[in-house]
């Protein structure tokens, strides 16, 4: 069809297009579905329960019916509103929700099916027989429900973030959004100015009026050229501000590449987060239609949104440009419509109008005092019958639009549950109190609809702003806007046999509501929930005040008494790719790397993820086809020789001050002030409540001077719980706190000939078991000079020696080891033989110590001192804690072949194997090549006392059970003579 | 949100981590005994309204604050250091 | 009125002109045995299994909004029993065995799917702790499964296992698990009950308790007092502000948890997913939605809707788990607020004030338990003894010593 004049609309570029195979052709401007409405196509759609037929309503993001699938493949973006979509060649368009072409969808049966398919029918059948609901009801409801299809594969495109901040937010570029933008801009306040549309002017581009004598797109154009030149303002087209949350700061969507033909090139989308000191809601509004008998034919349309398509567009909606249009208007605005649609030379058939003094604005008849009562048209409109005085008639009709006020966009000014309040005299929800602070609604989104109306409000919107931000304002010039008669009558819905639907997408009829009044589904909240009204992909924004008012009909009540609408976000659909902004795959969380990772990595390490690092979990040699072979070996030569381990991960914490032995007292559930100068000691850290938390070992560098070291995973938390002590709870204290785990590199040097391997390094100094006893701990240099701390600290049990280096010699430092000790058969461990190692030893960690744990189920509870108060100290001596029988033991298999399996549950041998009879878990176990079998550390009921007995550990899960013999949890060495020789 | 840290201005709430009731900073002395650290550590006020809670600037300077916060609005009425209010009260 | 498939089909035939009201409005009597206060999913299944199980009359759940307007109606729907600790499981292991037999109980389809869940084991340690659990299901007569990553591969094919942070190591499986239609549990039991005689009364908020001699009078309401032989109170999120009224300090804090759902979508997942190494979970309605959520948002909260921040990190989960999900949009989030108590756990218990009892504390998970938790509650109310699942849930455990922590998180509502 040929483009009517005045349009928005570069008719000298063509761009290709397909939509469900079919090629079209269109013109940079349009959407897909203006483009389509060019071709004289109506049938764009199915509905959601009955699959009717559907077209587009509207011509913006509040279309309910005109859902397709853009694009194919990973690139398929189900439930695409056809009237956003902007246009590229290329774009591939694909229709969705109907089983066999959308023409003859057979899934339309429902339709036919209607009287069963009322509101809430399903909660009233499908119980008998009770196993068919997941076999046969539930997937064959599924099958039918559901939109458009999501591809299943993972989606190719990269995604962003980013934050902006400006003085204010100008939420809509139509006449009060450019209005306060222009006004905030010219007197020097940041500003932001975000449009969901692709070109700025929201109404003004579709209500061909006129401002100062010339096109109002003209002066759209004039302002947007201005804003470009002003260096504080940011105006940003095709983003969506979505959500308005806490403090000034707003959620915007910018879809960065949908509308190129080049797909994936760069970003799709990118994720704002707008911080503004102020806000100006300017969204404008959304009209809303009268529901009638079979209103929902394709071909029938909102009337304001036939007048964007005209105005910007330059087409019409019908499928044939001789078909007639009527409009069907409460108010006004409607004939607003019919009168521009005359003047352009569409056939109007005229405005049903069913207040009795109904206008005429000229070029077209008035149905005063008339309804419309009834449509025909199977997959697209062909008639309407028209009711005036009792008196029905047929009358052709290929378009027709439907008016019933305006709702102003009030979205945002409820997200923070502040409830818009009812005008009766503009007949629509404005914004109420309680919305978010800084937040000024204005234009159309406040109720100020007109177009001289709405600028002035964005003027005025834009001077609180100022006024409040402190910035002198700065002169506009408004230009005079026509006259726009917008006189209306309050007419909710046309009252008869029928069909009439409320709610487009989610078939809710008005039947529907008064279904839900009888069965006293009446509260709004119960309405929606019963009926799914308002729960389709539009939000209810073409729906729910429609609803409401009808209910208030049936209840006999005001609509302010029958409820409000709150609003949540987001305003429209945001993908969730964009959502989590691009950090997906390996970037999803931040990799730390220990400073000896690349050398791990060269010497061939298989690395597992503990928290946020990377660690060596084990290093197989040439020749090793199974894990265990190489952790055996590294476990053995830890035993036999010496082993190296990075154990940087472990949380470092400084603590200095003349107070910093108190404060350590305090900290720790053991004494730690008596602490000489140049030793270590093993302490216990409780949870106020008593309970074990984490635990390692302090060490005295100097007179003022300690160093606290952490288990890996609780490094964050303890460095957090000290310095609340140290500032929450004793701030008199003379002590300083700071994390260095990444400011060290340590190094694990374990093994009988550890000392022989670190003095090779350490500059000559004495390392004898008389200087540097179990324990010591002091400043030396390695490798010529190198500052460095050691530590003679055993995890294994071993005579062991951790040593610290500036991190950036870490690397450097395993080097230098592996090489000075070749001879010694130095050999580097994972955390794999790490924790071998310790289970050999009975060392708790982080299977024993998972805050549901006491030092008394670990044996230790005489560490917890009585001499002094330490945080946790009065709690953990509670009944429940005191009383608490399970202990730590060790177990070994009866029979030596067999498995001991973490996670069974124990159980005296004879006993039952359930809840009641429960006694303990296992909570680690391995292969200990020490012992020769596999062995394991568990909690058991009265475990101390049972010695030797042989119990049950039951793996129901996997259906494995073992015998275990009860020893003690120190499977090596248990007079500890090894680690101080 | 926004925490206004009264030393480093505006910061976004994602660079905090949150504790709780301020009243956590009212440890009890150690000679009050058992029930006394079970009201400390265990009940709340949990008011709907104006709650003074406790905001670690774990992403920054690692000050602990004490915020004076409205629970039904979200509103932040002010911010102060944790240290210069815990000597306020010794 | 009996709800059945030829019932609806008799009523389409004639125009729908039959249906009664789901339940009656009636104005409150001045004085009920038992009055519940709060009509969400536990008061509403309180009042009917006081009706139905327990022989009670005259009982009235007051609620300040519409019936299922707390978190019944703002919550993901998932129904599950895989706990861990024996305070904890044989409960909801209850739980699970009274939905199952709901919907036919109820004459009220809940929707009850029990499509099943899996949480994603992502490390060793984490499989052994998810052994450990699910022993403790089987132990405790529940079903669980442990899948390896093979076993996650074939059943969920469309994770991310070739390109993740944290990859997925296997899982453990819950078959009886899945979802319900939130609303149409508390519609079902609002239903029941009210046919069983209890006066469910709306736009009715308590606004104090009447306490005489230590003993439990009546409530003051917006609607005028009402006599009471004893109270129920089951207000989850609101817990702490209504016995502040009976002077009681409470072990809970309230947070928002936000929940999400996406555009309908054709099926897609047919289970329900956790994944813990990116607070994350996930589920498909019968609608098609994607219905998913993560952490709370992790400060004390009443404005039942959360920040961005949260919104982010969430997504991120969503996406680093299954990229497949990139082009869906969020429909639709919401805020629900959260009675966090200081072990994780619920309390259902008497309280030192004769005649009140307390039904709180649970968390964000409180939908799965609506069934045994009303039935416990009933229980406890009807006979004066806690029901034999729910034994643990004492107010006094937190003195004690005697928690129930399946983190192990401790006295800190938000990391639980």
């Amino acid at each position: 069809m040929t483009r009517l004049s005045g349009h928005l609309v570069d008719t000298a570029r063509r761009l290709s297009f397909t939509f469900d195979g079919r090629a079209f052709a269109g013109h940079p401007g349009d959407t897909l579905a203006s483009a389509l409405l060019a071709n004289g196509v109506q049938l764009m759609g199915r509905s959601f329960k009955y699959h009717r037929p559907r077209g587009p309503i509207a011509a913006g993001s509040e279309e309910p019916n005109a859902l397709v699938t853009l694009g194919r493949g990973a690139r398929a973006e189900p439930n695409t509103r056809a009237t956003v979509a902007e246009l590229f060649d290329g774009l591939e368009a694909s229709s969705q929700n109907h089983a066999g072409s959308l023409q003859r969808d057979w899934l339309a049966v429902n339709d036919r099916l209607a009287p069963f398919l009322a509101a809430g029918f399903y909660y009233k059948t499908f119980m008998w027989p009770k196993a068919f609901w997941e076999k046969l009801y539930e997937p064959v409801i599924r099958k039918a429900a559901g939109l458009g299809a999501l591809s299943g594969l993972p989606d190719p495109d990269a995604y962003d973030r980013g934050y902006r901040h400006c003085d204010l937010l100008v939420i809509g570029a139509g006449a009060a959004g450019l209005a306060a933008a222009l006004a905030a801009g010219r007197a020097g306040a940041q500003v932001i100015l975000a449009e969901e549309d692709f070109r700025p002017g929201g109404r003004l581009l579709a209500e061909g009026g006129l401002l100062d004598g010339r096109p109002a797109p003209d002066w759209v154009a004039e302002v947007a050229a201005e804003l470009a030149t002003l260096p504080n303002v940011r105006v940003m087209t095709r983003t969506t501000v979505f959500g308005a949350y806490d403090h000034g700061i707003f959620g915007a969507v910018e879809r960065v590449s949908d509308h190129l033909a080049e797909a994936g090139g760069g970003v799709r989308q990118t994720l704002w987060r707008i911080t503004a000191r102020r806000s100006v809601l300017a969204a404008g509004a959304t009209e809303r239609h009268i529901p009638f008998r079979d209103n929902d034919r394709p071909g029938i349309m909102l009337a304001g949104a036939i007048r964007a398509y005209a105005n910007r567009w330059g087409v019409t909606g019908q499928r044939q440009a001789a078909d007639p249009v009527a409009i069907f208007a409460n108010g006004d605005d409607g004939h607003r419509t019919a009168a521009q649609l005359a003047a352009k030379g569409v056939p109007v058939l005229g405005v049903i109008d069913p207040r009795r003094d109904a206008p005429n604005l000229g070029g077209y008849e008035t149905f005063a005092g008339a309804t419309v009562t009834g449509t025909r048209g199977r997959l697209g409109l062909t008639a309407i019958e028209v009711t005036r005085g009792g008196r029905a008639e047929w009358l052709d009709c290929g378009l027709l639009g439907v008016s019933g006020g305006w709702n102003p966009n009030v979205h945002l000014a409820s997200h923070h549950r502040g409830r818009p309040v009812w005008d009766e005299a503009r007949l629509a929800f404005l914004p109420g109190p309680g919305g978010p602070a800084g937040l000024i609604p204005a234009g159309a989104a406040a109720g100020q609809g007109g177009t001289a109306e709405a600028m002035a409000d964005g003027l005025r919107a834009a001077a609180q702003a100022l006024g409040d931000l402190g910035i002198a304002p700065a002169p506009v010039h408004l230009p005079a806007a026509e006259a726009e008669p917008a006189r209306q009558e309050a007419f909710w819905h046309v009252p008869g046999k029928g069909r009439a639907w409320v709610d487009f997408q989610n078939d809710v009829t008005v039947k529907d509501i008064a279904l839900a009044h009888q069965e006293n589904m009446r509260p709004v909240e119960h309405l929606k929930r019963w009926t799914t009204l308002g729960m389709a992909t539009d939000q209810g924004k073409t729906a729910n005040v429609t609803a409401l008012a009808v209910m208030a009909e049936l209840t006999g009540k005001a609509i302010p008494e029958t409820g409000t609408t709150i609003f949540r976000p987001p305003y429209t659909g945001v993908s969730l790719g964009v959502l989590g902004g691009g950090d997906t795959g390996r970037g999803f969380r931040p990799t730390r790397l220990t400073p000896s990772h690349s050398w791990a990595e060269a010497e061939g390490a298989v690395f597992t993820e503990v928290g946020a690092w990377m660690r060596a979990q084990y290093f197989p040699r040439p020749g090793e086809t199974h894990w265990r072979e190489s952790v055996d070996r590294e476990a053995r030569a830890v035993r036999a020789a010496v082993g190296i381990c990075d154990v940087t991960t472990l949380g470092k914490i400084d603590v200095q001050g003349a107070d910093a032995g108190d404060f350590l007292n305090r900290i720790y559930a053991n004494m730690m002030g008596t602490l000489p100068v140049g030793k270590v000691r093993y302490g216990l850290m409780l949870r106020e409540d008593g309970h074990l938390y984490d635990d390692g070992t302090c060490a005295r560098l100097g007179e003022d001077h300690y160093v606290v070291t952490t288990t890996t995973a609780n490094a964050g938390t303890v460095y957090r719980n000290m310095e609340f002590a140290r500032q929450c709870l004793w701030p008199d204290l003379d002590v300083q706190l700071i994390s260095t785990t990444d400011a060290w590199a340590q190094i694990a040097v374990a093994g009988p000939r550890s000392r022989e391997l670190l003095t090779r390094i350490a500059d000559g100094a004495d390392l004898s078991n008389q200087a540097f006893p179990f324990m010591a701990c002091g400043a030396i240099t390695v490798c010529g000079g190198l500052r460095a701390r050691l530590f003679r600290i055993s995890f294994s049990g071993e005579l062991a020696y951790e040593i610290a280096v500036p991190a950036r010699y870490g690397h450097a430092l395993m080097a230098r080891l592996m090489e000075a000790g070749a001879d010694l058969g130095v050999t580097p461990y994972g955390t794999e033989a790490l924790g071998v190692l310790r289970i050999e030893k009975g060392h708790a960690a982080g299977a024993e110590l998972n805050g549901q744990t006491t030092a008394r189920m670990i044996g230790l509870e005489k560490m917890v001192s009585r001499k002094k108060d330490a945080i946790g100290a009065v709690m953990s001596r509670r009944g429940g804690l005191a009383s608490e029988t399970r202990r730590l033991v060790g177990l070994v298999p009866v029979d030596p072949g067999a498995g001991v399996v973490p996670g069974s549950h124990l159980f005296a041998a004879d006993a039952p194997q359930d809840t009641a009879h429960d006694q303990g878990w296992i909570t680690s176990a391995c292969f200990s090549p020490h012992v020769g079998t596999m062995i394991g550390l568990g909690f058991l009921e009265n475990g101390e006392a049972r010695m030797d007995e042989v119990i049950t550990a039951a793996n129901p899960l996997e259906g494995t059970e073992a015998a275990l013999r009860v020893v003690s949890a120190h499977f090596v060495d248990p007079e500890g003579g090894r680690l101080r020789d | 949100m926004l925490i206004p840290h009264p030393l480093l201005g505006p910061r976004d709430a994602q660079e905090f981590t949150y504790l709780g009731d301020a009243a956590l900073m009212n440890r009890p002395d150690p000679a009050a005994g058992e029930d006394a650290f079970c009201d400390h550590v265990y009940l709340r006020g949990n008011p709907a309204g104006v709650h003074r809670e406790l905001w670690f600037h774990e992403q920054g300077d690692r000050s602990w604050l004490v915020v004076t916060r409205n629970t039904l609005t979200h509103e932040i009425l002010g911010a102060e250091l944790a240290t210069d209010v815990a000597r306020r009260s010794e | 009125m009996r709800f059945s498939g030829l019932r609806l089909v008799k009523e389409a035939l004639t125009g729908h002109r039959g249906w009664e009201p789901l339940w009656r409005d009636p104005d409150p009597q001045p004085r009920y045995d038992i009055v519940i206060v709060g009509g969400g999913g536990h008061g509403l299944a309180t009042a009917y299994y006081l009706a139905s199980v327990f022989g009670q009359a005259r009982i009235a759940v007051l609620e300040k909004g519409w019936i299922g307007s707390g978190n019944i109606g703002r919550n993901t729907t998932i129904i599950r029993s895989n706990y861990l600790l024996p305070g904890n499981e044989p409960f909801y292991e209850f739980s699970m065995k009274l939905w199952e037999g709901l919907e036919q109980e109820l004459n009220f389809n809940a929707m009850v799917s029990q499509r099943g869940i899996v949480n994603l084991i992502h490390t060793d340690a984490q499989r052994d702790a998810y052994r450990r659990r699910g022993n403790a299901m089987r132990l405790a007569g529940a079903d669980a499964e442990l899948l390896d990553r093979d076993g996650v591969r074939a059943r969920l094919p469309y994770l991310n296992f070739d390109d993740a942070r944290f990859p997925i190591k296997g899982g453990l499986v819950q078959s009886r698990a899945g979802t319900a239609r939130h609303d149409g549990v508390a519609w079902g039991y609002a239903r029941g009950a009210d046919r069983r005689g209890v006066d469910l009364i709306q736009n009715c908020e308590v606004t104090g308790l009447r306490i005489e001699g230590g003993a439990v009078t009546g409530v003051e309401t917006t609607r005028g007092p009402i006599g009471a032989g004893k109270v129920g109170v089951a207000v989850a999120g609101s817990s702490s502000r209504v016995m502040a009224m009976a002077g009681m300090r409470l072990p809970i804090e309230s947070h928002v948890l936000q929940a999400f759902v996406t555009e309908g979508l054709k099926p897609l997942i047919d289970t329900v997913i956790t994944f813990g190494a990116g607070h994350f979970y996930i589920s498909q309605s019968d609608k098609g939605g994607l219905v998913f959520g993560g952490d709370i948002d992790g400060y004390n909260s009443y404005a039942q809707r959360g920040n961005l921040a949260v919104v982010e990190d969430v997504a991120e989960g969503g996406m680093a788990l299954m990229p497949m999900i990139g082009r869906a949009r969020l429909l639709r989030s919401w805020g629900g607020i959260m009675d966090m108590s200081m072990d994780g756990s619920p309390i259902i218990d008497r309280t030192p004030v004769e005649g009140l009892y307390l039904n709180a504390g649970w968390c964000y998970g409180g939908f799965k338990a609506t069934p045994a938790s009303g039935y416990a509650f009933a229980h406890l109310l009807a006979t004066g003894r806690p029901h034999e699942t729910a034994a643990a849930y004492r107010l006094d455990r937190f003195a004690r010593g005697q928690l129930i922590d399946e983190k192990g998180a401790g006295a800190q509502p938000n990391l639980h």
